[in-house]
């Protein structure tokens, strides 16, 4: 704020800036939501391109297993030592196996996925698309009479609304054999006999609504970190502005995302 | 060597005094971003078989002008027809048909730099000759290869090549698809001497041998000289002179002058 201003001036300014913020975010959701509309309009029109669709398939999906399969047992196992305290203060510990499945399968399974794909997946879209926007190689897609809109933002799109349901579906099911090993530290249990416990509160409600919201995560995730990246100014600094906020972008997308599934959920309920 | 580059040039000219018919016309071209006006009702042609070469300092509109003709720029007034047809009226698939027959080396190559040289030739084939087997894709990648001389990259990344070696895969991956037009951005930028020469004469050999129409942007005074059939020069987006390279060289204006001494 330049000096000598008095406190009108100064308030002026203030609301000038805040102005210019508001209006810079309209700008960028309205253009977020002209980016969106590209897609679905390719999207839906042949030819696909099934190679570079399955390689981001394995990258989505192949290259997250790990880190989303330990995260899940480690998130099974602390869900699990730290409720059964209070769940042993009720003499509750036979519901131990279903407060674990219903927690897992309804949010925590479904939203830790997403945001590690936030981090991993849409950091990487969002640098590789800007450094390839930097770079020029997709203004020479472009000139080679490839369209880097079909090629680039719609198979990558695809590629995690199709693998992160499978992606959360597998860490539902290792947050599950957490809970079952942490089960058996203090108490002895069966495998057989806590997935029946678990599987067996577990209702329509419960697994449905949880499993459409995760192609709504992959959605969002694959198209912001696209966005970001489609949209890096040049210069090797954008690259990194470009991951950056595809990663706190896509991450507050998925909050809403589940916020709105919550409530829509609680509707049908 | 300074004998052999006027023997090239003198042979070019006397090749370029055959050339009549225009592929590329543009009538009134202007174009501005925000409040800078970049181009100011540019007008040139370039005829079959043509180099022109395109001078001017930094920021004089040069790079915008060619991405004009292709599409990645839109003019905001004026006419830009390419092989006869007129960019502004093309719908996307037929501007794509355009691009198909207008070949653009980017400045600094842009390969791709998650694929190999391999990929990266074989990239535009695997989009646009479908019906292509794959020995014949094969063989038009070792023939491109083989005519940059770079056939031993052919497993390399990107990153392993050296900036004239990106320059000439840049050219071997956009001559695959035997463009009719090539349009070079600053073709010998960032090289030295005499990967700089190399690169001109690899322009002259091609256009030579594949008979293609080219707008060559540059700074580098010995490439103009080697690869120019006429120079247009241009200063804060407007046509200021135009000519061979003798001709502008002996020029009388200082800015002009200014390029050549």
């Amino acid at each position: 704020m330049p000096p000598g201003l008095n406190p009108y001036q100064k308030a002026k300014v203030h609301v000038t800036q805040k102005r210019s913020q508001l209006q810079r975010f309209f700008h960028g959701a309205g253009d977020l939501v002209s980016f969106a509309g590209r897609y679905f309009r390719e999207v839906v029109r042949p030819p696909y391109e099934w190679r570079e669709i399955f390689y981001q398939c394995y990258l989505v999906g192949y290259k997250s297993i790990f880190l989303i399969g330990l995260t899940a047992f480690i998130m099974g196992v602390v869900l699990t030592i730290q409720t059964r305290p209070s769940m042993a203060d009720f003499g509750a510990i036979s519901l131990i196996p279903g407060m674990i499945s219903v927690s897992v399968v309804r949010e925590i399974g479904p939203v830790i996925t997403a945001l590690i794909c936030c981090g991993k997946i849409g950091s990487r879209m969002g640098a590789e698309l800007g450094s390839m926007k930097v770079t020029e190689q997709i203004d020479a897609m472009e000139v080679s009479a490839i369209n880097p809109f079909r090629y680039l933002v719609v198979t990558r799109t695809l590629a995690t609304t199709l693998m992160i349901p499978l992606l959360a579906i597998f860490a539902d099911a290792i947050a599950l054999y957490g809970g079952f090993v942490a089960m058996n530290i203090h108490d002895t249990t069966s495998l057989r006999h806590f997935f029946v416990a678990a599987l067996g509160h577990l209702g329509f409600i419960d697994v449905v609504p949880s499993i459409i919201k995760t192609f709504f995560f992959g959605f969002v995730i694959g198209l912001i970190g696209c966005y970001k990246g489609w949209h890096a100014r040049r210069g090797t600094e954008s690259v990194g502005v470009a991951a950056n906020s595809a990663v706190v972008a896509s991450s507050l997308a998925v909050f809403i995302i589940d916020m709105l599934a919550a409530q829509i959920t609680d509707l049908l309920l | 060597m300074t004998q052999q580059i006027n023997d090239i040039a003198e042979q070019k000219r006397i090749a370029g005094n055959e050339q009549q018919e225009p592929v590329i016309t543009i009538r009134g071209l202007k174009k501005s971003f925000k409040d800078h006006n970049v181009l100011q009702s540019v007008a040139l042609e370039v005829h079959k078989g043509e180099n022109l070469v395109i001078l001017g300092k930094s920021g004089s509109g040069k790079s915008v002008l060619i991405k004009c003709l292709v599409g990645l720029e839109w003019p905001d007034e004026g006419e830009i027809s390419v092989l006869g047809q007129d960019i502004s009226t093309l719908r996307y698939d037929e501007l794509n048909a355009l691009r198909v027959r207008v070949g653009f080396l980017f400045q600094n190559a842009a390969l791709y730099d998650s694929m190999t040289v391999r990929e990266n030739l074989s990239f535009p084939l695997r989009m646009h000759k479908k019906t292509m087997t794959q020995e014949k894709k094969d063989a038009v990648i070792m023939e491109m290869l083989d005519n940059v001389g770079l056939v031993d990259a052919i497993d390399q990344m990107p990153s392993r090549l050296s900036g004239g070696q990106s320059k000439r895969i840049g050219l071997a991956r956009t001559l695959i698809l035997r463009p009719e037009i090539m349009l070079y951005d600053e073709p010998t930028t960032g090289l030295d001497t005499g990967t700089s020469r190399e690169i001109s004469e690899l322009m002259v050999r091609t256009k030579k041998k594949y008979n293609i129409s080219s707008i060559t942007i540059t700074h580098d005074m010995p490439c103009a000289k080697l690869t120019a059939d006429r120079i247009i020069m241009m200063k804060e987006g407007v046509v200021v002179a135009e000519g061979s390279y003798e001709e502008l060289e002996k020029s009388e204006d200082e800015w002009i002058r200014s390029f050549f001494h």
